[in-house]
């Protein structure tokens, strides 16, 4: 059996896999954990939700999976408000990040639990519990787990329905690197199959060697909806250059004529900002300068999606709605 | 089963298997999660042991001390209710395990894996209590039996035992377990509504066992018209072999306790179909 063939034979009863989240806002109390946001997230890839912690990620991850209730706002997966399917194991696999598993009972029984409210066979738990390579310890009461264990367990329960979308909150937590390569490898394969898949993480490297997509969020909003090769090609535009020049003072005046910022970095290297690469090799090239290197800096992900989140936690601040982190005070219980 | 020998598991093409909710799945999962636990089968064995030994263990005392007992004590022992005595301590552990059967969930976050399984929500609440109350009764139901045929077996000594054919035995026996297995689905309706374990023990406690000592120190003409009303007098009116005379029939007093269990279970369905888990 190919992949071409699979994703051939599923998909139709199960919907149209799209996730529709449209002007959801969800108050606790004082607290606007989100705050009017729409986006959707497509089948075939695997889609990044990506916020700082207490963005409202995992609110939003609870409002689409109908355990708690938005404020205003619909949420719709399949075209149905997850309160309403009749299989919604079959329809979406979740895995939250406070393991939603009671500790006294065996990860054998606890995935069993689960497949009996579908009536789904016990080799089902079997296959699951198999792929996510826990049978060794799958008669041992989850209690006694490690953090990678239990997340190996509720990546299991996601999957038991063999569902045609997946949400996994914060899945890489406490992973080894075996263990990420794994997920990542995994949820790859997923949306290869066709499935919709949606995954948060407070990591933006994570998320850019898994993800395709990205929907960012920031104290409850949205930032940003962009595919990650747009993010990343973002995030590098105002890159900086450093060049390596036995000259470094002659080309520093060189390049200050052009109304480019020069930093010394140390003695012969110099980062300059506002001229390429290119730009800088021709100007070296007229003022016969010798140069040694010259290397584009990309700005990290990392930092780029810190300063698109910094920014909204400025304006935030700016429009006073908000002193301290909109913190998701529900994720905590 | 080539599919799953050729791909990840996750990937059975067209499924191999399709499934959905229905009320009987639900019933066999909370089977499952019910006696997966090590507490449930600790408190059960507790309630058995207490529910079977102690009535057995009372009469072996009592003909022990026979020859002690003044002619007003002998009168008015009552060879039922002393085989059946058990249930006051069988009881506690049926009702901390009734609140576990869902507090336990809460706490441990279980209760989000339940409620996207199930997502209407009150398949799990009826499972939960249809369960429960089922392994309940059965078990104290057998207990009982043991104690009254041990406690009765002890009592032929001093020629107190009854049959089961006296007249307020069978009622009694059969009433004793409706009434702790009432009790027991009271504080599944009490986890639920509280979702706290230490909260909801605490006010089953108060409601069984504090309640009626409170409404002692009241001015007498006050408390003797509320007595008979308190959820632990009403239901334990049919655990009674010789009505008191202060408190209501045993099959209306009983009915009495079903109703305010009835109100606080709807409460339960309620709050559990409209808060956020």
């Amino acid at each position: 059996m190919v992949l071409q063939d699979v994703v051939a034979t599923r998909g139709k009863p199960y919907g149209d896999g799209v996730i529709e989240v449209r002007g959801v806002s969800k108050r606790y109390g004082e607290k606007l954990a989100v705050d009017d946001l729409t986006f959707s997230v497509a089948p075939g890839i695997v889609t990044g939700f990506l916020g700082p912690n207490g963005a409202g990620k995992s609110t939003t991850m609870r409002l689409i999976l109908g355990l708690d209730a938005p404020s205003s706002g619909t949420v719709r997966v399949n075209g149905c408000a997850y309160r309403n399917f009749e299989a919604p194991l079959h329809e979406v696999g979740a895995m939250l990040e406070a393991h939603a598993i009671h500790t006294g009972r065996s990860a054998y029984n606890h995935l069993l639990a689960l497949a009996q409210t579908h009536g789904l066979p016990r080799s089902r738990v079997d296959e699951v519990i198999e792929l996510v390579g826990l049978r060794e310890v799958a008669r041992k009461r989850v209690g006694g787990f490690s953090l990678g264990m239990g997340q190996r367990l509720g990546i299991a329960a996601a999957l038991l329905g063999d569902p045609g979308t997946v949400i996994l909150d914060e899945p890489a937590n406490g992973l080894d690197p075996e263990g990420i390569h794994w997920i990542r490898n995994l949820l790859k394969n997923l949306a290869a199959e066709g499935r919709t898949v949606f995954l948060s993480s407070h990591l933006m490297s994570e998320m850019a060697q898994t993800a395709e997509h990205l929907i960012v969020i920031g104290r409850g909003r949205l930032i940003a909806d962009t595919s990650v090769a747009e993010f990343v090609r973002r995030a590098s535009s105002d890159t900086n250059v450093r060049v390596r020049s036995p000259q470094a003072t002659e080309l520093r005046d060189a390049l200050a004529r052009r109304e480019a910022a020069v930093q010394s970095i140390e003695e012969g290297l110099l980062e300059v900002s506002g001229l390429t690469g290119e730009q800088i090799g021709k100007i070296a090239l007229e003022a016969r300068i010798v140069i040694s290197e010259l290397t584009p800096q990309q700005a990290s992900l990392e930092e780029a999606f810190m300063s698109l989140t910094g920014e909204s936690v400025e304006y935030r601040a700016n429009a006073g709605e908000q002193n301290e982190a909109t913190e998701n005070v529900r994720a905590v219980a | 089963m080539s599919a799953t020998e050729t791909l990840p598991a996750a990937a059975a093409p067209g499924r191999a298997f399709t499934g959905r909710v229905t009320q009987a799945h639900v019933l066999r999962s909370e089977w499952t999660k019910l006696w997966s636990l090590r507490s449930t089968r600790w408190s059960l064995l507790f309630a058995v042991v207490a529910m079977a030994g102690l009535g057995v263990l009372i009469a072996a005392v009592s003909m022990g001390r026979w020859s002690h007992l003044s002619p007003g004590d002998r009168a008015s022992f009552d060879s039922i209710d002393r085989s059946l005595g058990g249930y006051h301590l069988a009881q506690l552990a049926i009702g901390v395990l009734g609140v576990l059967v869902i507090s336990g969930e809460y706490s441990t976050g279980m209760i989000r894996s339940s409620l996207m399984a199930v997502p209407r929500r009150l398949p799990v609440l009826w499972a939960k209590i249809a369960v429960f109350a089922s392994v309940t009764f059965v078990l104290m139901l057998a207990s009982a039996f043991v104690a009254f045929f041990g406690a009765q077996a002890i009592l032929t000594e001093h020629h107190v035992n009854v049959t089961l054919g006296h007249p307020h035995a069978l009622r009694t026996l059969v009433g004793t377990v409706l009434f702790m297995t009432v009790t027991g689905v009271l504080c599944v309706a009490l986890g639920t509504i509280i979702r706290s374990t230490a909260g909801a023990i605490a006010t089953f406690a108060a409601l069984l066992f504090v309640l009626p000592g409170i409404v002692d120190i009241l001015p007498s003409e006050i408390g003797n018209s509320i007595n008979p009303y308190l959820p632990s007098n009403a239901g334990g009116a049919i655990a009674k072999a010789i009505p008191d005379p202060h408190t209501l029939s045993p099959w209306g007093g009983f009915a009495l306790y079903c109703s305010y269990t009835i109100v606080l279970l709807a409460i339960a369905a309620y709050l559990l179909v409209r808060r956020d888990a």
